[in-house]
């Protein structure tokens, strides 16, 4: 028995029905075809599939698809504005912060939810924020830098 | 209970490329309609940075600007031969395949442009910026996207190369067992600072000082990126990589992300790199690439950090703190080697 929920998909009303028991990273690939949270380890362990829920990082691929019903999804598929890239997607690019980029979508939403509460963090404050985001080509120092060099930026702004 | 500084040193030569039935690659470039190049290959890049610097290597040799080459990689189907991404051979052969292909194909774009501005070829130059003139007269000049459409329009023209970098099988000296299985080498030296607490035998690495000899370093970005980020991957297989179990039952064996360790965003180790280059004769503008050697030194510099710092020699990997607090008990107790450095 499928259940019908709507939510708000980076900004857009979107429509499924869902699995009992499916989850959200599902749910947004093959129902709402956001292919931008990544499939990793479908454990919670590499933090692929990040994104935000209200303002806050989850892991996708162990939430509810129903839990999310009436709330506000935002994906790293929803950053950019039009062809204006976030602050953060240009830091990561400046800053080579990607190498293979399986990782990076989740890597965005982490700090995008850091930012978002905190816009000025210290290192180990970003440290924190992205220790549940597996990276295995990087390692992880460009991608500190430029969550860094946002919050510089954006703080500037 | 004592926390025990050690350094450690390896060095590595690293080879380019493999000795298998000889080891191919090959690129086609051409001129679409409104003088842009393609790179076709099947080249896979995860990362390593064949399409940039593929990218770079036709541009440069093209003598048009890099914005107006494209790369379209990874698929066999749509993409000549290529033997893979592996063994560190990507930049070496397939750049090599890439400029032979942008060679013929530049060839043809000035032959074109020479029937266009009714000169010889011979004299014509690029000036990097889109546009081909007379050697000394840069006003007697066509751009390369006039040039692509009078070549496609009206002489009838491709503008294309093909590129093949073949090394050949080399076979073994039945007398000697000698042979040539590689065509060049990349050089490192990497000197790694560490503790070891001789209580709960944990490794911590403190710092890591490289030096990397890789031919002309093509794009010194992804080579910083590519030497830091492996010697990352080299931390994690030295000393928490394993999906064997701590104790001898393949049921507490690793089953996911939070029990295959690997360090995370905290434990990030301070990097100095310094990038040598000393271009390589055989190598795509000579530039060998970094490859898998990024990862390699790192495993036996940390080895011999431990016995420095507490005289324990470990042979397997990865240096869990079981296995240096058994190396310590089996001494009976730490044995420093020596202050490292001084």
């Amino acid at each position: 028995m499928k259940t019908p929920i709507t939510f708000t998909l980076n900004g857009e009303e979107a429509a499924v029905f869902v699995d009992p028991g499916g989850n959200l990273l599902d749910v947004l690939r093959r129902g709402c075809g956001d292919l931008s949270p990544k499939y990793g380890c479908g454990q919670g362990g590499c933090g692929a599939c990040t994104v935000m829920i209200d303002g806050e990082a989850h892991i996708a691929c162990l939430t509810l698809a129903e839990t999310v019903a009436g709330r506000r999804v935002d994906t790293a598929g929803g950053l950019a504005d039009g062809p204006d890239l976030h602050p953060l997607q240009i830091a990561f690019m400046e800053g080579f912060a990607a190498q293979c980029g399986y990782c990076t979508p989740g890597m965005l939403m982490a700090a995008k939810a850091l930012l978002d509460r905190n816009p000025n963090p210290t290192r180990a404050e970003v440290d924190e924020a992205i220790s549940g985001n597996l990276c295995r080509c990087t390692g992880y120092e460009p991608i500190i830098d430029a969550i860094l060099e946002a919050a510089k930026h954006r703080g500037a702004a | 209970m004592t926390i025990h500084h050690g350094r450690g040193f390896a060095c590595i030569n690293y080879p380019i490329g493999m000795n298998l039935g000889g080891d191919p690659s090959q690129a086609l470039v051409h001129a679409t309609p409104d003088g842009k190049f393609k790179v076709a290959l099947s080249s896979i890049d995860l990362g390593q940075g064949i399409k940039s610097v593929g990218r770079q290597l036709a541009a440069e040799t093209l003598g048009v600007p890099v914005e107006d080459v494209y790369v379209d990689t990874a698929d066999s189907d749509t993409g000549p031969h290529d033997m893979g991404s592996f063994a560190s051979r990507g930049t070496h052969r397939m750049g090599n395949a890439i400029i032979r292909a942008a060679t013929e194909a530049r060839r043809q774009m000035l032959e074109a442009a020479g029937e266009e501005l009714e000169v010889d070829a011979a004299d014509l130059v690029t000036d990097g910026r889109g546009n081909i003139h007379v050697k000394g007269a840069p006003s007697r000049s066509i751009t390369v996207e006039d040039t692509a459409i009078a070549a496609q329009f009206t002489q009838g023209r491709t503008l294309a190369g093909r590129g093949i970098f073949l090394v050949p099988l080399s076979e073994v000296d039945a007398d000697t067992g000698e042979m040539t299985p590689v065509s060049s080498f990349a050089h490192a030296a990497l000197i790694v600072d560490l503790t070891v607490d001789d209580e709960t035998g944990e490794v911590e690495v403190t710092a890591i000082n490289s030096a990397y000899e890789v031919g002309r370093a093509l794009n010194p970005k992804l080579v910083e990126q590519q030497l830091i980020g492996g010697a990352w991957m080299g931390v994690a297989h030295a000393l928490y990589e394993t999906t064997e179990p701590n104790y001898p039952d393949r049921a507490h064996g690793p089953e996911d992300f939070n029990h295959y360790l690997q360090p995370g965003p905290g434990d990030v180790v301070p990097h100095h790199i310094s990038v040598l280059e000393r271009p390589a004769p055989d190598a795509p503008f000579g530039g060998k690439g970094p490859g898998e050697m990024c990862a390699n030194p790192v495993l036996p510099a940390i080895a011999n950090g431990v016995f420095n710092a507490v005289g324990v020699e470990c042979d397997s990997l990865p240096i869990t703190p079981e296995k240096v607090l058994r190396g310590l008990r089996a001494n009976g107790g730490a044995r420093p080697q020596g202050t490292p450095g001084r």
